[in-house]
């Protein structure tokens, strides 16, 4: 049994996303430390406000200006805060409806400990001292000692600000461990000894590299492993013309796909060691190994004859 | 309306981490599996529906590479969601129905395993006003729990006998990953002990659905798909009354649940605290059996979850445990989206 192989994998995304006319006013509020619902139809306020009626669907737009305080409605004890998190210390997760809306809004309550939290209390908004219209403009709430303002209702509040948020930027990143599986697992170590080794489908006899564990078309696993190559056949190719950010190749160059010798599926690389205006179908190539290994870092010319176009043509 | 039945069910060993295999890897045998009961092959299926997110997993298009699994070249009649399998096999149903197909293999997969799941499915939430503040799963659900027991709805030794029960039903299950409470007492997020968390793990299921004459062929006892619908909640978390579940009511009304009684539920609740929410939409009294299998308390392959209730209650039917049986799958925080199916045997 071989190794479980892993690597560190990192996808990280800076999502931009615009905002409709009330999320705008909003989350512009927020950077004002002005908190906007929005009425419906039926005369409730919703906080934080949306564009539609969740209910009728109908278009909102008549804002309101709420409280900075309000009420718990419901609550939960976070012992162990998460790294993206709006505290860094144990805290309670919250519902709060604000003075003056008919909904409550998820945040965080920067309370002592559990026993100090219930459903009923009241609450306070603390305002990040940095604010740039985003919900984490809201730094969390805390606890009211009855010193913030008494409880109000909705008052009419025209959404207007100078220099109105119109987007945010919301990154994201996850961490994964991956793991290639059984089949790309025997295909990695087979490259660490410079070997080319796919696998052959039981059923229809095809030999797949890079293998994948199952063919395509029996679906069945792939389990017998055969050597290919070195020396293959360039199927197709086309010609590079834009840099890559981040990677050190002079353009143009010629990507190509190879049908390596045995193999029945074709793989890709990239064609060196001649000037990429004198690359053909047909070319025969083999790989030229990374200094370090573990992989075939360019395809170049063997200098052998052409091969011929019926040899390669069910891989085109 | 055409009759459209679950003719076949199976599912992977669920575990905590199966790094030794590409998803693939863990489809394949599930699927044939599937195929074997039926003594079908992936050639005879009319139609493949799956269900699985990348997000799990973090590959990119990794439905496509399970693909290769069903032998889907030349190209077959496919589609995907990026929801559990059970709404996969939503549309294979509805693709029954509209006549366009007779039978059709619905799977479903997800490696939570190479990830922070509790962090990955924050990615899920509102982006503008919840998603910034990355609150988790077990984080949402025990904002519901606090709801629940403040309405008198429940209480936390109600939730410990739920976890007891679930576990006790798994250990007749060869697939459940979870079959005792060890060490559950302590909060993960209170009042959520762990003990009323779903276990965190990698799995895979596989149904084939056939109509008509072609799963009475297929299958001993068809477990006929009566009614099928689902419905969601509106999308803030505090425009939702936390204790009840609107929508799951209204797809079992809509699926013709309350027309009869049911012997069996297989209900979505990775939380103890949502199948207390559940039991009440559903109106479940306790001569149910509710999740025999053990549930997703007991084993929790994200995207799979679901579409296993629907397995393992086709499963009764078709071993004869079970004449009537409703399944239930979710998707979102709390309870968010809901699906509700009613299966019938024939009568023995």
């Amino acid at each position: 049994m071989t190794e479980v192989l892993s690597a560190p994998l990192v996808v990280e995304f800076p999502f931009t996303r615009s905002l409709g006319p009330v999320q705008s006013a909003f989350l512009t509020g927020l950077r004002e430390r002005t908190v906007l619902g929005v009425r419906t139809g039926d005369d409730r306020v919703l906080v934080p406000p949306v564009e539609y009626d969740p209910v009728t669907s109908a278009e909102l737009r008549e804002l309101v200006e709420v409280g900075a305080t309000g009420t718990v409605t419901t609550w939960a004890w976070n012992p162990d805060p998460g790294r993206n998190q709006p505290l860094s210390t144990p805290f309670a997760w919250v519902l709060v409806r604000l003075d003056g809306a008919d909904t409550a809004m998820l945040h965080a309550l920067d309370a002592a400990g559990p026993d100090a939290v219930s459903t009923g209390m009241r609450v306070r908004i603390r305002w990040a001292a940095e604010r740039v219209g985003a919900i984490t403009d809201i730094a969390c709430f805390e606890p009211d000692d009855g010193t913030g303002p008494p409880e109000r209702a909705a008052t009419a509040h025209h959404g207007e600000f100078t220099d109105p948020v119109t987007g945010i930027v919301a990154p994201a990143r996850l961490d994964y461990v991956y793991s290639p599986g059984r089949a790309q697992t025997r295909y990695l170590a087979a490259l660490a000894d410079r070997k080319m080794i796919g696998e052959r489908c039981p059923s229809c006899r095809k030999v797949y590299i890079p293998p994948r564990g199952a063919c395509p078309t029996c679906g069945v696993a792939t389990e017998e492993q055969v050597e290919v190559g070195p020396g293959g056949t360039i199927t197709t190719f086309c010609i590079v013309n834009i840099k890559a950010r981040g990677l050190d190749i002079e353009v143009p160059y010629v990507y190509a796909h190879i049908a390596l010798d045995g193999a029945d599926l074709a793989l890709h690389g990239r064609i060196g060691g001649l000037p990429y205006d004198q690359v053909r179908m047909g070319m025969r190539v083999e790989p030229v190994w990374s200094d370090d290994g573990g992989f075939p870092d360019h395809y170049r010319p063997t200098g052998e004859p052409d091969a011929g176009y019926d040899t390669y043509k069910e891989m085109v | 309306m055409r009759d459209v039945a679950i003719v076949a069910f199976a599912q992977s060993r669920h575990a905590r981490s199966t790094a030794e295999v590409s998803e693939v890897e863990l489809l394949m045998p599930v699927l044939h599996e599937a195929f074997d009961q039926v003594e079908l092959k992936a050639s005879d299926i009319g139609f493949t529906c799956s269900g699985s997110s990348d997000y799990l997993a973090g590959r990119a298009f990794s439905f496509t590479m399970a693909l290769d699994g069903v032998g889907a070249w030349p190209p077959i009649s496919e589609s995907h969601v990026e929801m559990d399998g059970a709404w996969a096999l939503y549309e294979a149903w509805v693709k029954i129905l509209t006549g366009e197909a007779d039978t059709a293999l619905v799977y479903s997969y997800g490696k939570s395993s190479p990830g922070d799941v509790r962090e990955v499915l924050t990615r899920q939430l509102d982006p503008y006003y919840v998603a910034p503040l990355w609150p988790d799963p077990v984080a949402l659900a025990a904002l519901q729990a606090r709801a629940l027991i403040d309405a008198g709805h429940t209480s936390e030794p109600e939730l410990a006998g739920v976890a007891a029960r679930s576990r006790a039903s798994a250990r007749d299950n060869p697939y459940a990953q979870l079959t005792s409470v060890r060490d559950g007492g302590e909060y993960v997020v209170q009042p959520l002990r762990r003990q009323d968390c779903p276990p965190v793990g990698d799995g895979a299921a596989a149904i084939v659905l056939a109509a008509g004459d072609t799963a009475r062929r297929l299958c001993a006892r068809p477990a006929w798909i009566r009614g099928l619908d689902h419905r969601i909640e509106a999308h803030s978390l505090g425009v939702r009354d936390l204790t009840d579940s609107p929508s799951t009511r209204l797809a079992a009304e809509r699926a013709g649940l309350f027309d009869a009684p049911v012997d069996t539920a297989e209900l979505h609740a990775p939380f103890t605290s949502q199948e207390v929410v559940l039991r009440r939409a559903l109106r479940l009294g306790d001569e149910v059996d509710v999740n025999p299998s053990g549930g997703p308390l007991a084993a929790n392959p994200i995207m799979a979850a679901g579409l296993i209730r629907l397995g393992e209650a086709a499963a009764r039917i078709h071993r004869g445990d079970s004449d009537r049986a409703v399944a239930h799958a979710t998707s979102g925080p709390c309870l968010q989206q809901n699906l509700v199916a009613v299966l019938e045997g024939d009568v023995k």
